[in-house]
């Protein structure tokens, strides 16, 4: 006897596999990365000729900090289920389709990681 | 014919460019190009937590005028991808579906890309003797 709800047991089984909360949560995270990317490309006009200590005082603000460390992690996640969908399309060889999708996903795991902590490591003074 | 060989849809020379095809493309190239594009911005962030001589480093290479058609492209694509991401957003609540609206929303991506690219670059040039 399974103590699995029925519910439980088919989610997943569709030809889409996880296919809605795919699609649902990279809408989210595009409908995210909107505002965060017009916020960005403005901050990054008036930064425009600013010098190391301009620079270190905007990304040290608290509100900055916090903006960029979203705009960051919004933006790898979006980048990492996009390009994932561009590599089931093109890449057809299973072993070569699942090497890059780890791939895509370490290399966007890892950036994010360098971008929050240079941030943060700005933020709390070194 | 073996079933490796069976050609494949979409065919993408039998057709005349359509504006929806076109912006189609085009979304999933300016996708890629800015998931580049995010290695200058992680390396830029990493250089000002680095200190201030990685930083100069940076932002000389930023600066340059290699540096800055490399930006002018950032700008581009990433205005490029966020108008023809909203238009998505629209597609995906239910809105925008018939032809006409299609073809008039794709030629909205493109007046506002370069709408906004050029107002981003006039400013920034504007902002450069602030500092």
């Amino acid at each position: 006897m399974s103590l699995r709800s029925p519910l439980g047991r088919i989610k997943g089984l569709g030809i889409a596999h996880e296919g809605v909360g795919h699609w649902w949560v990279h809408r989210l995270g595009s409908l995210a990365l909107v505002p965060l990317t017009i916020w960005f490309v403005a901050s990054l006009v008036s930064l425009a000729g600013a010098d190391y200590f301009a620079m270190r005082e905007w990304m040290g603000s608290p509100v900055v900090a916090g903006l960029l460390i979203m705009l960051i992690v919004a933006m790898f996640h979006h980048a990492s289920m996009s390009l994932g969908v561009v590599i089931e399309d093109y890449v057809h060889n299973e072993a070569a389709k699942i090497a890059s999708l780890i791939a895509v996903k370490a290399a966007t795991v890892v950036l994010s990681l360098i971008g929050v902590l240079s941030v943060l490591s700005v933020l709390f003074g070194r | 014919m073996s079933a490796q060989n069976r050609p494949l849809s979409p065919h993408l020379q039998v057709w005349r460019p359509q504006m929806t095809m076109v912006i189609s493309f085009g979304h999933r190239a300016t996708g890629v190009a800015l998931a580049a594009g995010t290695l200058l911005l992680v390396y830029w962030l990493a250089a000002a937590a680095t200190g201030a001589e990685a930083y100069e480093t940076a932002s000389g290479l930023i600066g340059s005028w290699f540096g800055r058609l490399c930006l002018f492209g950032w700008t581009l694509a990433l205005f490029f991808h966020v108008c023809n991401g909203v238009r998505h957003l629209f597609w995906d609540v239910g809105m925008g579906y018939e032809l006409p609206d299609a073809d008039r929303s794709g030629w909205a991506v493109l007046a506002g890309t370069a709408i906004l690219t050029l107002v981003t670059w006039i400013a920034g040039y504007g902002f450069m003797g602030a500092y």
